[in-house]
């Protein structure tokens, strides 16, 4: 499904992205840690096309074909999805309205007229349940003033809308409490199939517990220096990275 | 001859040819004298300093609309408000259009000026409000000396007028270049309400020049909102006088939406003569091309315990050019005034400029008045965000656009117009898609 070879990134002229090689096949969760400034979400804006970020080496290739030139909105209609790890508020943009149309600009990419209307209230519904959201909480401005825990609850109930094959979780975790943390990992999981996957960053073993990766990446300095199975995930939360950069270090 | 002596030398013949006696007739004469002393603005004024008639009085306009010219309904259709019934008060060439009028004398009187300026059953009236509420300011009075058409709305006591009231001015484009001075008066007794939409619409690219002068009376408890349209094409020039005395306890709110012209100047000054009255001042500017909007308000505190509220949002494309000024006086008895005052811009290009300015003159001791303006771009991550959910750049933006100009649309009271400017904004944008959900 995607395919990530030898991939550097700068952004503003500095280098943070210095070979990456990832391999991720339909059905998989795989999970990327490490510590702060590693990389990590600077990997997740570059699948997803942020443009500050200028690709200097190496190639992205998604569904067997090459995405380093598409703009972001091309990439989210062939299925590439970020959760943000800051989601941006948006006054004056009701989530519902939102929706309707990402869901339909994708629609017209793909040549499908507008979702009637009568169906998107169904998917709203029925994607809000899923997520445990209030439906009072649709009709507010796009993240603005919501909680924290509310953001990310959001993001995951956008992803459900969108129905991606791919999704990154940018520290999806970061900001929730035991129980939005069980509902998001709930979502994530209900969604799950056989002909989608995932990648989830972050910082904790706790969200793994909810999504289990079948592989577990750490990247150090821009580049992937360990990849494990979920045992590798328990080992950094008992150890911290310390063990790692010295084997890098040394 | 420029434009200046055109016009006073016109004058004679003018009134020579309305041919009226006692107070109008004083009230011009008075006015052209004013006009002929100061003559047009100049950059050189405080007040227009970043706003130049220069390239607009160039033009050899045609001051007296020469002929009668129709139109049929059909062809101007789409500048009406039409799916909602409404009175009309339609004006061709600065000529009455009986034809596409829909006026009435049934209780409340929606008409036209040069009715009531000659009828001796409207003289109280104009007596009592003709010219009362504008200024002595050089525009003002070249309109005041040529006031002979408009909208006359007299609306009396404990009446709630269910139907909208639209003036449409339009200009054919029969004479090379033209110039209008509509004037408007409106008077709304004690505890009447009245909702009035206004809009100028050139219909060729021949040069048109308005220089409007609308004065509106809100007397006690009375509910007026004024909504105007400016979406005019490029080659028509707009200076829009609008002066509003309200009574104690009247509701007055002015919406102005300015989407075209080549240079549009709105001159709006509130007045409030008593306590509690409400003043509410609202726009939205989206314009790009080298098109040049002028926002002048003012809102004069005189009485204790009233309330006052702007916010202007204005987005400028490519080199187009906008100005606020914003002034907020209050008397030295004008005690517990509430003013508030937002002007917020955003800048698509870098050949766009805004130069906003508010003044606050305030003489009183227990008053709250706030005022903030910004000047921005386009929120970057916020542009992100949405792409990467599949909307494309310039739907993204659209959107983005229409949110930070959401507050002033929500405010609008009629829903059909509500609807009307929500897909003007679409078409100005350049995008398909429904804000509204």
């Amino acid at each position: 499904m995607l395919k990530i070879n030898n991939l550097h990134a700068s952004v503003e002229g500095k280098s943070i992205l210095k070979g990456i090689n990832l391999e991720i096949k339909p059905g998989e969760v795989h999970a990327l840690m490490g510590p702060n400034g590693s990389g990590k979400s600077t990997l997740a804006s570059v699948v997803a096309g942020k443009e500050e970020y200028e690709v200097t080496d190496g190639t992205i290739i998604f569904e067997g074909e090459d995405i380093e030139e598409l703009a972001a909105e091309e990439r989210a209609h062939k299925g590439v999805f970020l959760s943000f790890q800051y989601p941006v508020e948006i006054p004056g943009v009701s989530v519902t309205n939102f929706m309707k149309t990402a869901i339909n600009e994708t629609r017209k990419a793909k040549g499908l007229k507008d979702m009637p209307a009568k169906e998107m209230l169904k998917l709203i519904r029925e994607k809000s349940e899923l997520l445990e959201i209030d439906r009072k909480f649709l009709s507010r401005s796009l993240n603005e003033g919501f909680s924290g825990g509310e953001k990310k609850r959001n993001e995951i109930f956008q992803m459900a809308m969108l129905e991606p094959k791919l999704a990154i979780l940018d520290e999806t975790d970061s900001g929730l409490d035991i129980d939005a943390l069980r509902i998001v990992a709930n979502g994530v999981n209900k969604l799950k199939s056989k002909d989608n996957a995932v990648i989830v960053i972050t910082h904790y073993q706790r969200l793994l517990d909810y999504i289990v990766p079948d592989f577990v990446h750490v990247i150090y300095n821009g580049r992937i220096v360990k990849s494990g199975t979920a045992a590798l995930a328990h080992e950094l939360e008992e150890k911290g990275y310390d063990w790692i950069k010295d084997e890098v270090n040394a | 001859m420029d434009l200046k002596e055109k016009l006073v030398s016109s004058f004679l013949a003018f009134e020579n040819h309305v041919d009226l006696d006692g107070y109008v007739h004083d009230v011009r004469t008075d006015a052209i004298k004013v006009f002929e002393e100061k003559g047009f603005p100049s950059k050189k004024e405080e007040d227009w300093k970043y706003t130049s008639l220069n390239s607009i009085l160039k033009e050899d306009y045609s001051v007296f609309p020469k002929q009668e010219n129709a139109l049929e309904y059909k062809d101007i259709k789409k500048y009406f408000i039409h799916d909602i019934d409404t009175y009309k008060i339609i004006f061709i060439d600065g000529k009455y259009s009986s034809h596409l009028s829909q006026t009435t004398h049934d209780g409340i009187d929606v008409c036209l000026m040069s009715s009531a300026l000659n009828k001796p059953k409207y003289q109280l009236i104009i007596e009592n409000y003709f010219n009362k509420a504008a200024t002595k300011d050089s525009l003002s009075s070249l309109n005041t000396a040529f006031s002979s058409e408009g909208a006359y709305i007299h609306i009396p006591k404990n009446k709630i007028v269910r139907k909208p009231i639209q003036i449409l001015h339009f200009s054919t484009g029969n004479e090379s270049a033209t110039m209008l001075q509509p004037r408007n008066l409106v008077v709304v007794e004690e505890n009447s309400h009245v909702q009035i939409l206004e809009r100028h619409q050139s219909l060729t690219s021949n040069p048109v020049l308005t220089n409007s002068v609308t004065e509106i009376f809100a007397n006690k408890r009375a509910i007026v909102d004024y909504y105007k349209i400016q979406n005019d094409n490029e080659n028509a020039s707009l200076i829009d006088n609008t002066f509003i005395k309200q009574k104690r306890e009247s509701l007055a709110s002015v919406h102005t939406f300015t989407f075209g012209g080549k240079l549009t100047r709105n001159n709006l000054s509130f007045f409030q003569e008593g306590e509690r009255i409400d003043s509410t001042l609202k726009g939205i500017t989206i314009i790009g091309n080298k098109q040049h909007v002028d926002h002048n308000t003012l809102v004069h505190h005189i009485e204790p315990n009233c309330e006052s509220h702007q916010d202007y949002k204005g987005i400028f494309a490519d080199s187009s050019t906008g100005v606020f000024n914003g002034k907020v006086l209050v008397d030295k008895e004008a005690q517990k005034t509430n003013a508030f005052q937002a002007n917020n811009n955003i800048l698509l290009s870098d050949k766009a400029s805004i130069n906003t300015k508010p003044q606050l003159e305030i003489f009183a001791d227990d008053v709250k008045c706030s005022h903030g303006c910004t000047i921005g771009q386009l929120d970057e991550s916020a542009m992100f965000y949405m792409r990467s959910r599949g909307i494309p750049e310039k739907e993204a933006k659209a959107l983005l656009m229409y949110a930070f100009s959401n507050n002033v649309i929500k405010s609008v009271k009629i829903p059909e117009l509500k609807q009307r400017i929500t897909n003007i904004i679409a078409n100005k944008l350049g995008v398909n898609i429904g804000f509204d959900l």
